[in-house]
């Protein structure tokens, strides 16, 4: 499903590359924390699965879709199979939580009649039901995460990424994101949830784990060896 | 459909934006517009002025009337020459009397005509310049009845120079008036754009397609600078009434060049959403 081989990435003027040789394959299905110090490439990882950056030596490959192989014209194609999940939410504060997920659905194509009820169905997968008139900057931070997660659900991908998605959160509102994202992952959906919060990843003792140090790869709980 | 929708959307969101875009273009167009009229106004002038160049061939008093009408009509033949006129000695007598009326009392005294007899040669617009005037003026010289020929060699030269120096002081200016027109709509544009970096930054990321992100903005560019445009033409209309009531009558702005100028607006703003939005696209 995602697959890096010998993965660098180098940004000129910034020092060390961000990543160095990295080689790693998380499979349909699987649910894999991302983590590492700030700065050890985490971002720039899931940045690189989700065709923002390129990388600058060896290949990223992504539910069929090549680094190599796919033009600026069609990484559209490949974010409808990848959402993707921020820390501070990204969602437009003036618009309501079901406009947010609307917005999603009508820029990706879905005919008008159904914008509505599709954008219900979505807040209502992610307990948000009774908040969908509430505008974005009125929620709560664990609220916003759940609007971000049902708005990267709009395009129904088959992974999702998600940044230090509990990084603005209380542990209440982590507690429940992080169940939000099992369920998904419960429902066959890949996940790969970057995260500096060890305390996060030992909840999850069945989670693969993949460390990050200074750009390399120093440990892989799934690793085959 | 969705673009034309998204486009007027943003505009309801957000009309003070919108309005001050629109603003800075007519403002920025506005002085576009100003200096067309005074350029537009300088060349009437020119033009008017440059309908006097005329050359005048003084005619010995034997010419005979055979040759002076085969002359004029191979004259009137030429391409340059517009129009060919006789003006007999008592004519020029007559006008001139009419002409320099403070010489009445020596017209008066006069015992004979002194005056001669002349063709006066118009030229067709465009055949006007130094150069084609001296030709003319040699090839009329050149009839053995032709005593001598004028046609204000160093006033002709003078007002081309003038004409060149005008033109190419308005191309600089306009072109420099374009230019600063153009970086306030660019600016304009960018600044309704930074202010909703953030729908095209959710818009890649759930994946629409680069030229549907693109459209709503694109149309957004193009209503701004219209209207914009169409603001300048009412500033500068408005700029052309006072004058023309207040200090002197000046001619308005040809239909054409009012189209273009609202047309430009709506270029400008066009282009300049298209860099903008390539410039946030990439950021994702």
């Amino acid at each position: 499903m995602i697959k890096l081989a010998d993965v660098t990435k180098d940004f000129p003027k910034r020092g060390p590359p961000a990543l160095q040789k990295v080689t790693f394959h998380i499979r349909k299905g699987e649910f894999a924390f991302l983590t590492g110090h700030s700065g050890s490439g985490k971002s720039t990882t899931l940045r690189l699965i989700h065709m923002a950056h390129r990388p600058t030596g060896g290949e990223v490959r992504v539910s069929g879709f090549s680094s190599a192989l796919t033009s600026e014209r069609e990484v559209w194609k490949l974010r409808r199979r990848v959402g993707m999940v921020f820390q501070d939410f990204r969602l437009l504060p003036s618009r309501t939580a079901l406009e947010n997920i609307t917005f999603a659905l009508e820029v990706t194509g879905t005919p008008r009649p159904q914008l509505i009820p599709r954008a219900q169905r979505l807040l209502s997968k992610v307990g948000l039901s009774s908040k969908a008139g509430s505008r974005a900057h009125e929620l709560s931070g664990g609220e916003q995460q759940r609007v971000a997660i049902a708005r990267a659900l709009a395009t129904e991908p088959l992974v999702l990424l998600a940044d230090e998605p509990s990084g603005n959160l209380d542990e209440r509102a982590t507690r429940g994101v992080l169940e939000l994202f099992h369920e998904l992952n419960a429902s066959g959906m890949c996940v790969l949830m970057a995260t500096h919060d060890l305390d996060l990843v030992r909840r999850f003792p069945g989670a693969r784990v993949l460390e990050l140090n200074e750009g390399r790869l120093a440990y892989d709980s799934g690793a085959v060896s | 459909m969705h673009a034309l929708r998204e486009a007027f959307a943003a505009v309801r969101r957000a009309p003070l934006l919108t309005a001050l875009s629109a603003a800075m273009v007519a403002l920025a167009l506005f002085v576009v517009g100003l200096f067309g009229l005074v350029a537009h106004n300088l060349h009437l002038t020119l033009d008017r002025i440059e309908d006097r160049v005329e050359v005048v061939a003084y005619l010995r008093d034997d010419v005979r009337s055979e040759e002076l009408a085969i002359t004029e009509q191979e004259l009137t033949a030429l391409p340059e020459v517009d129009r060919v006129r006789y003006v007999s000695k008592d004519d020029a007598l007559i006008q001139a009397r009419q002409e320099m009326s403070e010489f009445q009392e020596l017209f008066a005294d006069l015992e004979f005509n002194p005056l001669p007899a002349s063709l006066e040669l118009a030229l067709v617009p465009g055949n006007r310049d130094p150069e084609t005037v001296a030709r003319i003026s040699e090839q009329v010289g050149l009839y053995p009845f032709v005593e001598d020929v004028r046609y204000g060699e160093e006033w002709v030269e003078r007002l081309f120079l003038l004409r060149h120096m005008a033109g190419i002081t308005a191309g600089v200016l306009g072109a420099g008036f374009a230019l600063v027109a153009a970086l306030i709509i660019a600016t304009a544009i960018r600044i309704a754009i930074f202010a909703r970096r953030e729908e095209i930054f959710v818009m890649r990321l759930v994946g629409a397609k680069d030229g549907f992100i693109r459209r709503p903005f694109l149309l957004e560019g193009l209503f701004t600078g219209l209207v914009g445009g169409l603001f300048a033409v009412l500033l500068t209309y408005s700029a052309y009434a006072a004058v023309y009531s207040l200090i002197f009558p000046l001619e308005w702005l040809p239909p054409e060049w009012v189209l273009f100028g609202v047309l430009v607006g709506g270029g400008f703003g066009l282009v300049a959403s298209t860099f903008a939005v390539r410039r946030y696209l990439r950021e994702v």
